[in-house]
Parts: C-alpha cells; structure tokens; sequence
C-alpha cells in the first residue's frame, strides 16, 4: 500500500511529543530520589493508577496487533483479548496485595523479601531483563509500522524516534513521568476507540465498501475451458496447469504486457479464474507488488463481504445499526478471507494472496488461525500452551507488577487493579469491532496487517486517521517507557545494588537508573529494527510465555507454600526461563526467521508454556524440598534477631 | 537489603481474610476459563452453534470479559468491609 501523509497527522505526532517531553521536564524536578524515580513516591491515586494500568498494558500488541490479527483471522485474533483480560484475574485474586506488600522498587524486592538471596537477585533480575527486552521487541516493531503512514519515513527511523523520546521520559523522571504518559495515553486510547467503532457502527455494513473516498477495487473473474483458453480477449497463458503455479491452484497470465496471477476454482465449463494479488522476491531482495514498484499503487487494500444478509434476506447495505445486530449480521453472511502461499518462480518467490469466501459464523468461531478442527496433537497442545501463557503472563510482567508500588496501600493496589479489569475489559470488546470493520471496510493491507485499526480509521477520514496513528505512536511509547523503568530498575536496584552489593547514595541510585535506562533503549531500538515485519501481538505472546513460566511459578509459590526456599526460588526462575526462551528459539516460527522451512525445526509447537510453567513448578518444589535446612536456619536466625 | 514498601503501609488485619476469599474466587473463573479453552480445544464447532442470536464463541467471549469484572467487584465489596470490620 502506498500512503500519502497529512500535515494534521504530523502535527498531532509533533504535539504528542512535546506534551510528554514536556510533562517528564517538568516532572524531572520533582524526581531526586530512588522513591520518586523508582516508584513515583508511592503516591499515586489509585484511579490514576488504575487508568495507567490499561496505558501501560495495552500496548502496541493490543492495538495493532490484536485488531490485524481480528482482521484477517476473525475470532482468533479475538481470543488473544479474552486470554489477555482472563489474566487480570490472577492478578487481582492472588497477586496485587502481597506485591504491594512485599516489593520496594522491583519485581525480584517482592520475591527477595524473605531471603536476601544472591541467586534470587541475579536470576529474577536477569529474567525481569529478558521479559522486558521480549516485550519491547513488539512495541518497537509497532513504532516502525506507524511511522510510514504517519511521517512518510522508513521503519527503523519510527524504531529509533520512539528509542529516543523514551529513553528521555524515562531518564528525565522515571516512574513519575511514564505514569502520567500511561495515565494520558490509556484515557485517550479508549475514548477515542469508543469513537472508531461508533463509526463503524454508524456506517453499517456493506457489499462495496468505500475507502475514504475511494471506490473499492473489483476483482475480476474470469472463465476458462479445460484447456485454460480464457473467454476474453488479450489473455495468454504464461505459467499453466503443469507449471509451479499450476500445482498449487494458479495460473499466470499476460495481458498487454502485464502479468497477473488467478486462483484456480474447477466447474463445469472448466475453470473459474480468480484475481489474485501477489508479492515477488527477486533474487536481489528487492520486491515487486502485482508485477510493478510499490509507490505504483497497484497493490489494493482488501476486505470485504461477498453476500449480506439480514434476517435471512439478502440486502446490499445495512445502514446504521447496533453492536449486536452488526455481529448478528456478520454472523449470518458471507466474508471474503485471504490465504497466502508461497511459489517459486525460478529465482524468484511469489507470495500469492487469494480470496477465500468464509461464512460469517465460521469467522465468528476459532478455528482459523488456530488448528483446531480435526487438530493432531501437536496443534492442540500449541493452542492450549498459547491460552495457558496468556491467562499467567500478566500476574508475571515485570514492568505491571512495578506499577503496584507507585499507589500508598493495598486497598489502592487492588482497587486500581479493578480500574484497570473495567477500562482493559472495555477496549477488548471494542477489538471485536475495530478488527471486524477491518476486515470487512476493504483496508487491510495483506503485507502488513499490523495497520489494519489505523487504516480502517482512515477509511472514515484523514482526521480520524491523524488521531488514531498519533494516539498509536503514544501507545508505543507508554508502554516502552514502563517496560525501560522496569529493566532499568532489574540493572540498577537488583544487580548494581543489590545483587554486586556497590554502595550508592540516593543520588547514586538515581543516575544509575537514567543510566541503565539508556542502555536498555539502545538495546531496544536495535532489536525493534532486525525485527521488522513480524506480528507484533505474535511476539507478545512469546513475552507472555517467558514471563509465565520464569516468574509465576516463583511469584505464587512464594505467596502460598510455606517451605519455598530461596535455592527453590532461583532454580524455577532458571528453569523456567531456559526452558521457556529454548524451546522459542529453537520454535518453527523461529525457523523461518533463521531462513529455514518451518518444517525442519526440530520441535512442532511455537508456544512453550504448557511444558516449561509445569517444569518451572517443579524444579522450584523438588529444589526447595531438597534445601529445607536453609529455611530453617533462616528462621533461626530470624528468631535470634527479633 | 533495601526490600519492603516505598511507604509506609498500617497494620493490615484483613489480610488473611483477602487472601482465602481471593483464592476461592481465582479457582471459580479459573475453572470457567478452562472449560471455555477446553470447548474451543476439542469441540470447536459447538462454538459456531447459535445462542442468543450470536455465536456461542462471542457469548464466550462477551461472558469471560463481563465475568471478570463482575467478581472483581464482589472481591472488592467484600475486601472492604472486611478492612473496615477488623482494622477499625
């Protein structure tokens, strides 16, 4: 796709920046000791915090890459929010109080609280280190996305614009700064999704969706006989039925010097021929979209329904109507998906992008993303680890426990959680509808469907899209500047401090941390540029995997089994983490990303959590049993000194 | 070590009470996120059937989200007058 840039989009970026820059400058006074760096004084209100609960956790991951995977796989995208939210709970039921609780400044404070461990300050330091890194991988991969539509630059100057704006909230003031980002950022990301899908609704559904303006593109359909002579004029056949093409379902044609590539569909008189759009590596790297450049235009945005129905009678619109009604009506027609495959032309490699016409009730259902129909065993596994990781992830995320010490008492650690349950619950529901507009407003674009929630904005106009892309790009960076205090702390507090015992004055502390913060946003902008093109909702669920198997185990063992020791504490952090981030690595995703089939990696299944959180449990129960007598001196010495 | 709260917390009473309370709840919701993964795991096609004029999967979805929040204010009904009864 190719966009053109509003002078209202940049300037909406351009104010974005200077109000948080602005606010952290003017927070930075306030900000000169570990307290206030670290944990924002623990003076926040609790509805304050609440709202920066949902700032800080909806991330680029939940925006983008939630409603982009809604747009192209329907309700499967939409279990990513449920897992998501499903996970608050355990944050709330067993999490929030003991964390406030027991935590000073950091994740490993809370898990420290009784033991003053070494190994529980390296290892949960290095897991809260990794856990970050994992998540700001999506978040800056989202900044890149952004940055194209919105300023007209290339990815990694999106990555490093957002590299750098952070690393300054961050090393200006710390807790206090990212909070109020979060505060502002969560607030108007949900009033202004409200507005999205307000119009969405107000606009209805439709067989010929209008694109800001612009007409949708007609695919065309061509007739051929067996023997692939087409039934209009100007047609040859390049590439056959015997052809690469031809053995997965193509056929290439030429038509006054222009390839294009159909979808093979048999009938009576032969062949159905189906437009396709299609995407050419060439040898040298460079790609061509539909046979010319990109800047050509000639690779549309797609999405849209093929027959709707409304109480059983085929209409042609629906005008305005209600959620209910808009999901019963999507329910009841017929979507036209997109699948890709893969072909090679000589040296070249084609992706090829055809539509498949789904019912709406099959979109509406998992199934699609997911294999879960006639699944092996492989696949069931996979998508039961998937749901297991995101329904603990969220009680184990460094830079969400972290927020927990910024309010002054449980009761506000539990009530602000409730805050964020309500407002993160709300812009779940409203993913249902931003990715289903997508889908069927003809705006997605089938390289990339990480824009799909801007775009389906722009659809209704610049205005809206300037807004949302702006409000997209604060996203980014609300997010990364708490997961960057989060990493920062794991450096400074846990392992300069605490762990390697180096005597620092409040001050001392302080410029460690904006010194830390640095680095981590070095490391974060270099990851966020070889990262490009990946699903960033995708990439957060390994960050929840991780995060689950290395840190809750710990976390609950901690809070409800009295002879959890520390050795036990350190040894499932260790376990969790090796077995979490190995079995990743080593992933088919993983594969193709080290430019090998999926195929030939040597494990079948991406999600690692139903395998590493049960190892993660019993590693620290079998250590722990094993070190008893070290609990035992502990409270002897505990006694002697009381 | 430098561990414990940023600020200083009181006495809390309720503390025990919370946490019993909010390991009954964890187990409820947990019990009804697990068949729900269960169902889409082995029966995907039960989640296509019709109920309430929308698919089962988005009845699911809508109750899984609406549930959470409705025990998380039960849990904070009961949390405070549990604070305010034993803390007084």
């Amino acid at each position: 796709m190719v966009y053109t840039q509003s002078p209202l989009a940049i300037g909406l970026f351009i104010f974005f920046v200077s109000f948080v820059l602005g606010l952290s400058f003017y927070l930075a006074r306030r900000t000169s000791s570990a307290d206030s760096y670290y944990a924002a004084g623990g003076n926040i209100h609790w509805f304050t915090n609440g709202v920066a609960f949902a700032g800080d956790y909806l991330s680029a991951a939940s925006f983008l890459g939630i409603c982009g995977m809604i747009a192209t796989a329907g309700y499967d995208g939409w279990m990513y929010s449920i897992g998501y939210l499903a996970g608050w709970i355990v944050a709330l039921f067993l999490v929030a109080e003991p964390m406030k609780r027991l935590g000073k400044y950091t994740f490993t404070d809370a898990l420290d609280s009784k033991f003053n461990s070494k190994a529980i300050q390296l290892t949960a330091a290095i897991s809260t280190l990794l856990v970050s890194v994992f998540y700001l991988i999506p978040q800056m991969v989202g900044a890149g996305v952004l940055v194209q539509p919105l300023l007209g630059l290339p990815h990694w100057v999106g990555v490093c614009i957002v590299g750098v704006v952070v690393t300054i909230i961050v090393a200006t003031a710390g807790m206090a700064s990212t909070t109020y980002v979060q505060f502002f950022k969560g607030a108007l990301l949900l009033i202004m999704s409200t507005v999205v899908v307000i119009y969405v609704l107000t606009q209805g559904l439709s067989t010929s969706p209008v694109n800001n303006g612009q007409a949708y593109h007609d695919f065309k359909t061509l007739q051929a006989d067996a023997a692939l002579n087409v039934n209009e004029a100007g047609y040859n056949v390049v590439a056959g039925l015997d052809s690469e093409f031809g053995k997965a379902g193509f056929v290439k044609l030429v038509k006054d010097g222009v390839e294009s590539i159909w979808h093979l569909n048999q009938n009576d008189q032969g062949f159905r021929l189906e437009e396709t759009l299609f995407m050419t590596k060439l040898p040298d790297g460079t790609k061509t979209f539909n046979g010319a450049a990109k800047e050509e235009g000639k690779f549309f945005p797609v999405g849209h329904i093929k027959e709707l129905r409304v109480n059983g009678q085929e209409v042609a619109t629906t005008g305005a109507v209600g959620p209910l009604a808009y999901l019963s009506a999507l329910k009841d027609s017929t979507i036209v998906l997109w699948g890709k495959k893969y072909i090679h032309d000589g040296a070249n490699t084609v992706t090829v992008y055809y539509q498949k016409p789904t019912p709406g009730d099959r979109v509406l259902r998992p199934g699609l993303k997911f294999k879960v129909d006639n699944a092996t065993g492989t696949q069931t596994f996979n998508f039961v680890s998937l749901m297991l990781a995101l329904f603990c992830g969220t009680a184990a995320l460094p830079h969400i426990l972290i927020r927990y010490y910024t309010v002054p008492s449980q009761a506000a650690a539990r009530k602000s959680t409730i805050v964020a349950i309500a407002a993160i619950g709300f812009f779940y529901i409203l993913t249902l509808f931003l990715g289903m507009g997508a889908m069927t407003n003809g705006v997605i674009n089938l390289t990339d469907n990480n824009m799909s929630a801007p775009l389906l904005a722009l659809s209704f106009g610049v205005v809206l899209f300037s807004i949302i892309s702006s409000l997209a790009f604060a996203t980014v960076l609300g997010t990364v500047s708490g997961l960057i205090v989060a990493a920062s702390g794991a450096v400074a507090h846990d392992l300069m401090d605490n762990f390697l015992g180096m005597r620092m004055t409040d001050a001392g502390k302080v410029r460690a941390g904006k010194i830390s913060a640095v680095v981590v946003g070095c490391i974060a902008i270099y990851l966020g540029i070889i990262f490009e093109g990946m699903n960033v909702s995708f990439l957060v669920g390994w960050a929840f995997a991780v995060a689950a198997s290395a840190n809750l185990p710990a976390i609950l063992m901690l809070l409800f089994w009295k002879r959890t020791t520390a050795k036990g504490i350190a040894a499932s952090i260790t376990v969790g983490l090796i077995s979490s981030l190995g079995r990743i690595l080593i992933s088919p995703d993983m594969w193709v990303r080290y430019g090998y089939l999926p195929t030939e990696a040597p494990i079948s299944f991406n999600s690692p959590a139903l395998i590493s959180i049960p190892l993660s449990f019993l590693a620290l129960v079998m250590v722990s049993m094993m070190t008893q007598k070290d609990l035992i001196i502990n409270d002897a010495t505990e006694t002697a000194g009381a | 070590m430098g561990h414990g709260p940023a600020v200083k917390l009181g006495k809390d009473d309720a503390s025990a009470y919370k946490t019993k309370l909010g390991v009954k709840m964890f187990i409820a919701y947990t019990l009804v996120y697990v068949v729900f993964v269960a169902i889409n795991a082995t029966s995907p096609k039960t989640m296509q059937s019709i109920v309430l004029g929308q698919t089962a999967a988005v009845i699911w979805g809508f109750g899984l989200i609406g549930l959470a929040l409705v025990m998380a204010i039960i849990y904070n009904h009961f949390c405070t007058r549990a604070e305010a009864r034993m803390n007084s």
